[in-house]
């Protein structure tokens, strides 16, 4: 039996509550969060995570990488590195960014601890309490508790399949400089949206540079996926169409290469870089020196595109495969993205289903996702749900989807069962207009607004 | 000393929440000088119980399983004594319809309610009698799972229109959901402990609304009052109740009763529950604490109580 060692009162929260910063009262346990917990049970299917394949990295080639950092450069991957980072590992990021057809003078670069930090960074350089940060509505969940610590006021503008609405984000912003609060930058992952799963098209990701300049506003462009398309043209990204003026760019080899080594890296105005690396100084003095010379070294073989190609065919597999599966299994009152690369698919379903409680029943067939509020800070989403599809194989996607089409399909006949027997409420909005209340995901595919929802995707 | 098996986790809804409760408890059985074994319940259950051979287990589950006397009839069956309510009780609170009706008919104040099964609506075509439901039970109106805890699936229907979707939320908790009055008033709990009642705690959340899963859990959150702030008479009438419930539903040692106090001082009961959360936010340690009992004599007080029915 093993022992702890006792730790008298160690847990008694509200002993250490009074040190507390006020900033940590919005760092909340939530009730979603517990229920996530669930989600991890072996004996679930999650659909809920978010994480890359890493089992198809060759173990031997990770080996041989190792053995080449420690022969050739023991004492330096070893050892503090500057704060921006390497200088082997900014010409790898270069190079990584040209794939994507964008230039950059390693100089721009700060090599991060993973993307997350750049959020955390430019918060930390840009966002005093109660600032404006304008993000896309949904917006990855994993940004709401970067931007909730520092206090941000968040703003969300909606998305259609071809990304943020622009010219709702210039009514937004129009009306944020009547209300004299002037936003400090506008969050955006243009390329298959996490959670959404849409891309951005270009005439939009053109008039969204065009914007930032007028209004001398910053964007962070979260590119994590960009070089994970399944299928159609690859398009510019906002820091190629801006030359680095208005636009932070940020990158990963989260989803490339390996989400364990935590290497991300900032791409930024030269003022802004400047205090960004001040921040990364108090965060963390530099970035793994070791993890650094393990991109060098594997960039260096030039054994990296034929992977990354190896890791497209397999995620546009399983995208496929769950495509496949929500068209079969998910009732005709759902809707779903249909996206052209990266890790997820964003469902919709009637307004009356609540994800949140759809995700306890689900869990009782073992089977799990992201209900949809986590990507809203105003308690919207909650009819939505994100799916992943790059982290569990196609016959756990098959089975994960029929379990969820299957408790969908029963809380949907009981809501015909409970509303069969009374007239519906006449609705207030006219026809053909969407009620601003329950639009939750504004203008992603609605039933009857695309006639195919599960044609061939061509837009 | 003896040796304790704290029981919690679980795969219920509130495994987080029962995971810090059992890991409080933990530490105040060490300080006391006990020999501990936390067990994250799960299908070894039984097993690990018999290759421990404890001489005593905490129950420290919230929910199904840990509260609903599944836990308790094998802790009966493996003939190991366990702290709090036997199989019965167990049985009684945590299908809050059935304690509801014990309530009502020994004449102790709940909000009127009517309750349903899936079935009900599915097969017996009960959809067709919620507008004299509606009628009876007036908006804005409580629609919540039978046996869930800590407010998972509560949702507060003002009209019939939020009936339909209310009712699917609860249902995603419960095969049974009760409908019952909205009573406007302020969140109290009455701890019962060895068969006395403790201060009253009132919970009163920082931002106006229900007071949720989320605000019950969260420091911060919600800030308790503990002796409530209330007029004598109406503290020694919730005291009464509560002690009232306790023995209706054969509570033993330890219950958490939960009422509401309306703008005119009345007082109408919720429900009771057999295993109080013992976290940092709990009300039971609150009260406890209120009375001249820590933590870790309120924790040892169960186990004794429960080594006596070795």
């Amino acid at each position: 039996m093993t022992r702890r060692t006792p730790r008298p009162a160690a847990r008694d929260l509200e002993r250490y509550a009074g040190l507390f910063a006020s900033r940590t009262s919005v760092m909340k346990s939530s009730a979603m969060r517990d229920l996530m917990a669930l989600t991890e049970r072996p004996d679930v299917i999650s659909l809920a995570g978010g994480m890359p394949d890493t089992s198809t990295f060759p173990a031997e080639s990770f080996a041989s990488i190792m053995v080449k950092v420690a022969v050739d450069n023991c004492a330096a991957a070893l050892q503090y590195g500057p704060t921006e980072g390497l200088g082997i590992a900014k010409d790898v990021i270069a190079q990584v960014m040209e794939a994507e057809g964008t230039l950059v003078d390693p100089d721009d670069v700060l090599v991060t601890t993973g993307g997350q930090q750049v959020i955390d960074l430019v918060c930390r350089t840009l966002v005093d309490p109660g600032d404006v940060v304008v993000a896309e509505a949904p917006t990855y969940p994993g940004a709401v508790p970067c931007f909730s610590v520092y206090q941000a006021d968040v703003v969300q503008v909606a998305m259609d399949e071809d990304g943020m609405r622009i010219d709702e984000l210039e009514e937004t912003l129009d009306r944020l400089e009547r209300e004299g609060r002037r936003p400090k930058f506008i969050y955006t992952i243009p390329n298959f949206q996490n959670p959404a799963g849409v891309t951005m098209s270009l005439p939009r990701r053109q008039r969204l540079v065009e914007v930032a300049k007028e209004r001398e506003l910053l964007v962070l462009e979260d590119n994590p996926y960009g070089l994970l398309r399944y299928e159609g043209e690859p398009l510019p990204t906002l820091y190629s169409l801006d030359g680095g003026e208005f636009v932070i760019y940020l990158g990963t080899f989260s989803k490339i290469l390996s989400a364990g080594i935590r290497l991300g890296w900032a791409v930024a105005p030269n003022p802004v870089l400047q205090k960004m690396n001040l921040g990364k100084q108090a965060a963390d003095l530099c970035s793994s020196s070791l993890t650094q010379h393990f991109v060098s070294a594997y960039f260096g073989e030039g054994r990296w595109e034929p992977y990354l190609q190896s890791l497209r065919e397999l995620y546009r597999r399983r995208r496929d495969t769950m495509l496949d599966a929500l068209a079969e299994h998910f009732p005709p009152e759902a809707t779903w993205t249909r996206p052209q690369g990266g890790l997820f698919i964003w469902a919709t379903l009637p307004d009356y289903l609540d994800t949140t409680d759809l995700l306890a029943r689900a869990l009782t067939r073992n089977v799990a996702f992201v209900p949809g509020r986590g990507a809203f800070l105003d308690g919207r989403g909650a009819a939505s749900m994100r799916l992943n599809f790059s982290g569990v194989t196609e016959d756990e996607i098959r089975e994960g989807a029929r379990r969820i089409g299957e408790v969908i399909a029963e809380q949907v006949e009981l809501f015909g069962t409970l509303t069969g027997h009374r007239k519906p409420e006449p609705a207030a909005a006219e026809p053909g207009t969407v009620d601003p209340e329950l639009a939750d995901v504004l203008h992603l595919p609605r039933p009857g607004e695309r006639e195919a929802r599960r044609s061939d995707g061509a837009r | 000393m003896s040796t304790v098996a704290v029981l919690k986790g679980g795969r219920s809804l509130e495994r987080q929440v029962s995971l810090v409760s059992g890991a409080r408890v933990e530490d105040a059985l060490e300080r006391l000088g006990h020999d501990v074994e936390g067990i994250d319940v799960g299908p070894d259950l039984v097993q690990r119980l018999r290759v421990l051979r404890p001489d005593v287990c905490f129950v420290a589950l919230h929910g199904r399983d840990g509260e609903d006397g599944t836990v308790q009839e094998l802790l009966e069956i493996l003939g190991i004594p366990y702290t709090g309510s036997g199989v019965s009780s167990c049985i009684r609170c945590a299908d809050k319809v059935l304690a509801k009706h014990q309530m009502l008919d020994a004449g102790i104040p709940t909000p009127p309610f009517f309750a349903f099964t899936e079935t009900a609506f599915k097969q017996l075509g009960a959809a067709d009698a919620l507008a004299e439901i509606e009628q009876r039970l007036e908006f804005p109106i409580v629609v919540k799972p039978a046996d869930q805890g800590s407010a998972l699936g509560i949702k507060v229907a003002q009209d019939a229109a939020a009936i339909p979707a209310a009712l699917v939320a609860a249902f995603s908790y419960s095969a049974k959901v009760l409908l019952e009055r909205h009573v406007d008033g302020r969140d109290l709990a009455v701890s019962v402990l060895d068969g006395e009642a403790l201060p009253v705690v009132e919970a009163v959340p920082e931002q106006a609304g229900l007071y949720d899963f989320e605000a019950r859990y969260t420091i911060g959150r919600t800030h308790f009052v503990c002796p409530a702030d209330l007029p004598p008479q109406t503290t020694a009438r919730a005291q009464e109740l509560a002690v009232q419930v306790h023995e209706l539903l054969g509570c033993r040692d330890v219950s958490r009763v939960d009422l509401l106090c309306d703008g005119d001082g009345a007082l109408h009961v919720l429900e009771a529950n057999v295993v109080p959360g013992l976290t940092e936010t709990s009300l039971l340690p609150q009260a406890a604490d209120a009375a001249g009992i820590g933590f870790d004599e309120l924790i040892g007080r169960l186990v004794e109580r429960a080594l006596r029915r070795a």
